[in-house]
């Protein structure tokens, strides 16, 4: 299934966010989506889901499928959100709920859009825990979040948003509070379920070199607007558009390149 | 001649009930004036610690901290006299006072050292800032004005040595390099000298002469920035350094290194790295490679 932003605009009292936003995402494939902050990357993300800050103005479409998620009404578009379209926040320190085990955060959507019986998506979540490799996946259904470490978390983070087998999956800079090197796991492993499931992955990242790895298309936005798009290579080896080639300048490696 | 030197410090963390965590565990440094030393680690590794060991933040266990001759002594109530070493922290939010005027808050700087002759203003056009945002308050400002203000405030009391605590991690990626460029410049031209700590490997090669790289409290390699960069040898660096992503447009996957980073109240015996590392051999697991400038039996000085 593909998704289908057309003309997105977005505007937060009174003032302009987005001002006519197109993208694409395809199954399988992973979009990228750059830009410095404030230029409406997360926006992007969150209208995708509804769940925009409240007085929010929306127009345009974002079609999944044949429906138009804009104009869907509440209760179906809630079967959409955590079953259809997941989403993957930044910070996987606050994105879990302190206080409930990993095992329960799995499964409570689960049960909901899937309507599983409490062995079935005890037995799913343990599956999706081994899926994201989590070491000792039986033990770790029963811990809480402060007892994973941040790449852990992030990777369980991935699995709660996988675990109603959605169709599209927006990553909101899913590896900008990870270290280097657990960066590399989580980005192979968001690669990897992408090309295993079908997924049609937006990836929102403020980081060239994560784009470069895993991304398939690249946009880049600025004040509201895609002011580049297409393949990778083409992109990043050979930005057109003067704020691409400005991005890329303003890397610490480019001088010395 | 050394600005700040550590020897084999030792800095523990306890907390009734729990087991004793060695953070650091035997690390010596130097940074010369004028030398801009960046400190690497994954989170976890210790190197905040040792930052605020240098400071007097934290009371050390074992080993020294020299400046310029003399021990540095944990910060206490009385009256500081060693104004020479100054900090920038990680969070520009939350290391300004929200209802003090900048102003006045660099002032507090001047104030340390009786300097009359420099007024606020004139420490934020160093900075790259408008004079007249003496008189405004910190939620006036974005990250990077914000951590640019911290900046002028810590060069206020003319340190001999100025510290970042991942001063940039904070920010916005485009204003990254600028800030942490514009810290370089400002303590190379004061000739002060730069601890800089940060888990930003791109950032820290752009501005550090020499790298240290630290692993679970340890020092792993030391060296200078082009050679490590160019042929780094650790096997802990390499992988540190792979897994860094190229924006070449070509696709490739990082390399990942295996597992987490161990827990540091109980680490693995011998080569700290060793459960880890995709080159360990049988002394890794006995022996701990206590030399330098690279801690690998691989690289044992003859």
């Amino acid at each position: 299934m593909t998704l289908d932003i057309g003309g997105l605009t977005v505007s937060i009292g009174g003032k302009e966010i987005l001002r006519g936003v197109d993208l694409r995402l395809e199954a399988g494939r992973v979009h990228g989506l750059a830009g410095e902050s404030g230029s409406g990357k997360t926006m992007t993300g969150l209208a995708v889901l509804g769940l925009l800050p409240h007085g929010a103005r929306v127009s345009g479409a974002i079609r999944l499928g044949e429906r138009d998620l804009l104009t869907l009404p509440p209760k179906e578009l809630n079967r959409v959100r955590g079953g259809e379209v997941a989403m993957v926040f930044q910070d996987p320190a606050t994105s879990l709920h302190p206080m409930l085990t990993i095992g329960k955060q799995l499964t409570e959507h689960m049960r909901h859009h899937l309507k599983l019986g409490r062995a079935e998506a005890r037995a799913r979540a343990v599956e999706l825990l081994g899926k994201v490799r989590i070491p000792g996946p039986e033990e770790a259904y029963g811990r809480f979040p402060h007892q994973f470490s941040g790449g852990m978390r992030q990777r369980i983070a991935i699995a709660i948003a996988l675990a109603c087998s959605p169709k599209v999956l927006i990553a909101d800079e899913p590896t900008t509070a990870l270290d280097v090197t657990v960066q590399a796991g989580v980005l192979r492993l968001l690669r990897g379920l992408c090309d295993e499931l079908g997924l049609a992955v937006l990836l929102v990242t403020h980081d060239l070199g994560v784009m470069s790895a895993v991304a398939d298309e690249v946009s880049v936005m600025k004040d509201g607007l895609v002011v580049e798009s297409g393949p990778r290579g083409q992109v990043l080896r050979e930005p057109a558009h003067a704020y691409t080639r400005s991005l890329l300048d303003s890397l610490p490696d480019a001088e010395l390149r | 001649m050394t600005l700040l030197s550590i020897d084999d410090l030792v800095v523990e963390h306890r907390s009734p009930g729990r087991p004793v965590v060695r953070a650091v565990a035997g690390a010596s440094l130097t940074v010369g004036p004028g030398e801009v030393v960046g400190l690497v680690g994954e989170s976890g590794c210790g190197k905040s610690t040792l930052a605020r060991a240098v400071c007097g933040l934290n009371p050390i266990t074992e080993g020294s901290i020299t400046f310029d001759g003399e021990p540095v002594t944990p910060l206490g109530l009385r009256r500081r006299r060693l104004t020479g070493i100054q900090m920038v922290f990680q969070d520009p939010y939350a290391s300004l006072n929200p209802r003090r005027r900048v102003g006045d808050q660099i002032a507090d700087g001047l104030r340390t050292v009786r300097d009359t002759a420099t007024s606020p203003a004139d420490l934020l056009e160093r900075v790259g800032l408008p004079r007249e945002f003496a008189g405004r308050h910190p939620h006036e400002f974005s990250g990077g004005q914000r951590q640019r203000v911290a900046i002028a405030r810590a060069l206020a009391a003319r340190p001999r040595l100025l510290i970042g605590d991942e001063p940039i991690s904070a920010l916005d990626a485009s204003a990254q390099a600028q800030v942490a460029r514009l810290m370089r410049d400002l303590a190379v031209e004061s000739g002060a000298g730069l601890l800089f700590i940060s888990h930003d490997l791109s950032v820290v090669r752009l501005i550090a002469d020499r790298i240290v790289v630290m692993y679970l409290g340890r020092i792993v390699e030391v060296g200078d920035t082009a050679e490590v960069w160019a042929d780094p040898r650790h096997p802990y660096t390499r992988a540190l350094l792979g897994a860094v992503p190229k924006p070449d447009g070509l696709g490739v996957l990082p390399a990942e290194l295996p597992g987490d980073v161990p827990d540091p109240a109980n680490p693995p015996g011998g080569c700290r790295f060793h459960p880890r590392c995709p080159l360990v051999m049988d002394v890794c697991r006995e022996k701990d490679p206590g030399f330098g400038p690279v801690a690998c039996w691989l690289h044992e000085p003859k």
